[in-house]
Formats: structure tokens, sequence, C-alpha cells
């Protein structure tokens, strides 16, 4: 394999690590709040946060590459280390993936913390332990099963994608080259043997993946009392 | 009710569909039980003691005030136990993480006050399910680590609210025999909710009567039981429950004689209870029927002298009323159910001198407190 190859690859999971870790951090307490508040208005920001689930991936990326160039936000943020642009970087890609991959982080977590229903947390409460405890020692270890789909899953759905990177990444190499984007080129390039190359190791990869949520779900249900 | 160890709990307001306004006082000691039909507001009463819901209103457990105008404490820190429903033990936890979750994994000596781990294991008989999950124990075994891991954070109050209504009656009659040695034990208060009455008489020193989110009556259990003036004594299965001290065991019949104020009991069996132990009797009123004369000839082993302290007509074929044993009016007080045209016949009349005789069956010993 050309070293051309490598370099998509490595770029590819080391974006995909850097948005899920960060997915993580930022989903989880967006995914708590969607699941136990009582604000009236919640379900407009879960509509939100599921948006990229259904907006095509080129008008999100158009969106996004408004806002990460040089006069939107990104361009502002860019500039304090005297760059003119967020756009076309791997930090640009990392924020697009984020709020791209977002829903498919937050809803698994969600949906774990309201499986869990009010009692155990009750029962925590009764048993003189701080709301921050009962996150912790009850809430977070009884919704594991929905961390791991939620990192598999946004892990899985960064690594394909690729219309949001075409928008705001480009085509550069070690930089925002990833492997989607590495088949196409290969693809118009007429190097069919590369394009296949990647493409079969993709459909391993996502059997592998959907292989992985089988056995967590069934794992899930032998941990439920 | 007041004073240093009275709880005081009042409470009014909406939740949900549901209107609820209570006011009644409780012993700091024994145990309470919280009694009324499905919906009438107990299980609310018991989540607003802990502050699980909140509802306008004080509750003072004590000295301790948990609720009143200006301040509402949260759940976790207020000193209750509480025993839901279901179990409700942590799934990811052993048995003993269940257990410690209070102290935070450590387990306190015994010397110190409150109660000690292996107090508590000793009582509830958890030895041998300690490294257990819980999905691997039968429905009694969780409950009595419910009520351990209760225990064991060192509650004011320890509020339990159905125990035993999601059980089967196997795991019921496992349990009950430690709830009855817990209530001896402990030194804190329990509420206690329910809708059975069997439990009620079984378990409970004080009753508070609920029916639709009001307060119907409040106070000692026998004095609630005898009440003609309340539903309980009008009930079908109306019975008043009677402290009793174990006197001695008639091994040639295999006979246990119990004293009670104002008269004794014979049952059958009960050759292990030692002399001078306290039991609880059960006597329903359509076990108890009248003589104007002590009857010479007769197979009912238990006769005595009382007096018809009231009566009231159930409808216009039964009378209940409540006699009290012996003859000077200070003995216990039972409730007696029969026909309108007994009583005619007799001519039986409020204050009159009676032999009331008791079934043997219908004598019940339970496991008392003390």
């Amino acid at each position: 394999m050309s070293p051309e190859i490598w370099i998509s690859v490595r770029l590819t999971i080391a974006l995909a690590a850097t948005t899920t870790l960060i997915l993580l951090v930022v989903g989880t307490p967006v995914a708590w709040w969607l699941a136990r508040s009582r604000a009236r208005w919640k379900e407009v920001v879960a509509a939100v946060v599921a948006l990229p689930l259904v907006l095509p991936p080129t008008v999100l990326g158009f969106y996004l590459l408004v806002a990460l160039g040089p006069d939107g936000p990104g361009g502002a943020i860019a500039g304090l280390w005297g760059a003119r642009t967020l756009a076309f970087t791997f930090e640009g890609l990392v924020i697009g993936s984020v709020v791209y991959s977002l829903p498919f982080v937050v809803q698994p977590i969600r949906n774990a913390f309201e499986a869990i229903g009010d009692r155990p947390l009750e029962v925590a409460a009764t048993l003189r332990a701080s709301p921050a405890r009962v996150f912790w020692t009850v809430a977070m270890p009884l919704a594991r099963p929905g961390f791991l789909t939620g990192a598999v899953l946004g892990f899985a759905h960064t690594i394909g994608e690729f219309g949001v990177v075409l928008m705001i990444g480009g085509n550069i190499p070690g930089e925002t080259k990833v492997l989607s984007v590495a088949i196409y080129d290969f693809v118009e390039t007429l190097q069919w043997r590369e394009a296949n190359m990647l493409a079969a190791g993709m459909v391993v990869f996502a059997f592998a993946v959907i292989l992985a949520m089988t056995l967590i779900e069934k794992r899930m249900r032998r941990v439920d009392p | 009710m007041s004073g240093e160890d009275t709880i005081n709990v009042a409470l009014s307001g909406r939740l949900g569909d549901f209107d609820l306004d209570v006011a009644f006082d409780a012993p700091g000691h024994g145990l309470t039980a919280l009694f009324g039909p499905s919906g009438c507001g107990k299980t609310t009463i018991l989540r607003c003691i802990a502050g699980l819901d909140r509802l306008a209103g004080k509750c003072r457990i004590g000295a301790d005030a948990w609720q009143d105008e200006t301040r509402f404490t949260p759940t976790h820190k207020r000193a209750v136990g509480y025993v839901f429903q279901e179990a409700s033990l942590f799934p990811h936890l052993s048995v003993r993480d269940n257990l410690l979750y209070s102290s935070g994994g450590k387990t306190r000596p015994a010397a110190s006050d409150g109660i000690g781990f292996e107090e508590v294991v000793a009582l509830l008989d958890l030895d041998r399910l300690m490294q257990r999950g819980p999905q691997r124990l039968s429905g009694g075994e969780r409950q009595r680590v419910a009520v351990g891991r209760a225990l064991l954070s060192q509650p004011r109050i320890l509020l339990m609210d159905e125990p035993l209504s999601a059980l089967d009656s196997q795991s019921r009659d496992e349990i009950l025999p430690f709830l009855e040695q817990l209530h001896r034990s402990l030194a804190i208060p329990v509420f206690y909710v329910t809708h059975d009455m069997s439990e009620v008489e079984r378990l409970a020193d004080h009753l508070i009567l609920l029916d639709a989110g009001r307060v119907v009556a409040s106070g000692p259990l026998g004095a609630l039981q005898s009440d003609t003036n309340l539903p309980l004594a009008l009930q079908r299965g109306a019975a008043v429950t009677l402290d009793a001290v174990v006197s001695n065991f008639d091994a040639a019949y295999g006979l246990t004689r119990f004293d009670v104020r104002g008269g004794s009991f014979l049952i059958p069996g009960s050759a292990d209870l030692p002399a001078g132990s306290r039991q609880r009797l059960r006597i329903g009123a359509s076990d108890v029927s009248l003589a104007l004369e002590k009857p010479a000839a007769t197979s009912i082993l238990n006769v005595l002298p009382a007096r018809i302290s009231s009566s009231r007509a159930l409808d216009d074929r039964e009378i209940v009323m409540v006699l009290t044993l012996g003859h000077d009016d200070t003995g216990e007080q039972l409730l007696a159910r029969i026909t309108r045209r007994s009583w005619d016949l007799l001519g039986l009349e409020d204050g009159r001198p009676v032999f009331a005789q008791i079934k043997s069956a219908a004598l019940a010993p339970r496991r008392r407190s003390q």
C-alpha cells in the first residue's frame, strides 16, 4: 500500500478519536439534561441536537464553512494564533465532525439515562448521596452501555464522513484528506485497486461496528436487574 | 402530642390530580402504620417526609425540623431510611456494596452509636448473601437487603412503603418474622405504609387511618380497632389485637396459657415460648359469642367474664359491640359481632355483665415486640 493511504488512515482515526472524546465530554451533560429536565422547551434543544441526522451533509458543511471561515467566529478564533481561518484545517474538521456526529452520541446516552428511571436516583438520595455522588456512582455506571453505544456510533459515523469534510476540509493530504475523500480521489484518478482496498477495509470495519453494537446491546439486557 | 420525641407532620396541596390535606402526630418510637385504600395518599405522605415530593406544610422528627414555612431540607440531608415497594437494589453493586452505599463502603464499628454493620447482617440474616449480585436473590432476600441498606444509613426514622406488597405469599411469610424482630430491636420509629390489615395487626403499635387524602383517625392500634365509630370495627374481618404474657404450658393437653389485662386465654401449642415473654393475640369479632351465664357444659376453651361497654347496630340483622374483660372495667377490650335476634332474645344492653366465649382457633399468637 502506498504511504498516501496510511496517511489518510492515520488522519481519519485521529479525527474520529478526537471527535469521540470531545463528544463524550460535551454530550454527557447535554444528554443528562435532556433526560432529567422537566423544562417544556427541552424538546426544542433535542431537535437542534438531532438536526444533523436529517440535514444533507452539504447543507451542514456549507454553514460550517461560513462559520469557520475568515468572516465567521471560526476566523476570529483562528486569529488568536495568527491564522486566517479554521476551514481547511484539522481543527476545523474536528469542529465540523463534533456537530455532525453529536446526535449519534447524545441520543444513546440520553436513552440510557432515561432507562434508569427515577427510582435508583431516589434510593441513592435517601442513602445520603449528594446529587453529584448520585450521578457518578449510580447514573454513570447504570448508563454505561449507552456510553459504549454512543462512543462506537460517534466514532464510526465520523470515520465515514464525506460531504461535510468535502465542504469544510477539502483535500489536503495529512491535514484534511480522510479515508472517504481518498477513495473518491482514487476513483477520480482511475486507481481502482487502491479504491477497492480502502472500500473493502471500510466494509470490514462497518461489519465489526455492527457486531460490536449487537453484543453491547445483548450485554445491556443482561446487566438489567 | 408534643415534646422532644414526637413526629409532627402536616401537609396539604395538590400533587398531580390528587388532593391531600393531612395533619397528625405520631410517637417517636414503635411502629406507626399508615393504613388506607389505594390512592388515599399514604405513599405521598411518606415521600414528602423523605423530601422526595414536596407539598406545603411542615415535617418535624423530634428535634429535627425537615420542613416548615421557611425551610425544605433536600432528601440527601434528611436522616431517613426508606424502603420502597420494590427492593430497588443497585443492580451494578453486590449485596455488600449495596449495604455499604450510604457509608461510602466503610463498615462502622459496633461500639459507635447507631446501628453497626455486623448487627444489621445478623438481624436480617444477610451473611451468606454478601458477595452475590442483586439479580441472584429471591424477592424476599432482596427486600431484606433493602431494609438493611436503609438501616445502615443511620436514620432517625425508617419509612417503609408497602415493603411486602410486591412479594408472593411465600416470600412474605419469610420476611415477616424479620420485620417483627426488627421492630423489637430498633430504637428508631418506623412508619409503615400498607393496605393490608393483617400486616397492621401483626406489626403496628400506632395507627393512622387515611381515606381520600384525609386522616380519618389516629391513635394506638387497640383504641382504633375497638372504636365502633370508625370503619375498622364495622368491617367483616374486624378484630382486636391484645398484648399477652405467656403464663405457663400445660404439657398434658398441649395448651399454653396467656394472660391479658382482665383475663387469660388457653391456646393449643406454643410449647417453645418462654414463660413471661410477650405475645400478640388476635381475636376476630365474629369468633366471639355471648352467654348470660357461665356455660356449664361446653367444648369452648375460653369463656371469660366481661361487660358490654358499647354497642352499635351494623344493619337490621347484626350488632357489633365492645366488651371489656373482667367486671371492674380495667380489662382489655374485645369486639363481638352477633345477630340482632340474639341480642333481643338475650335481652342484652350496654353495661350488662356477660360471658364471652372465644373459639380457641381464633387465637393466633404472634411474635410481639417488647
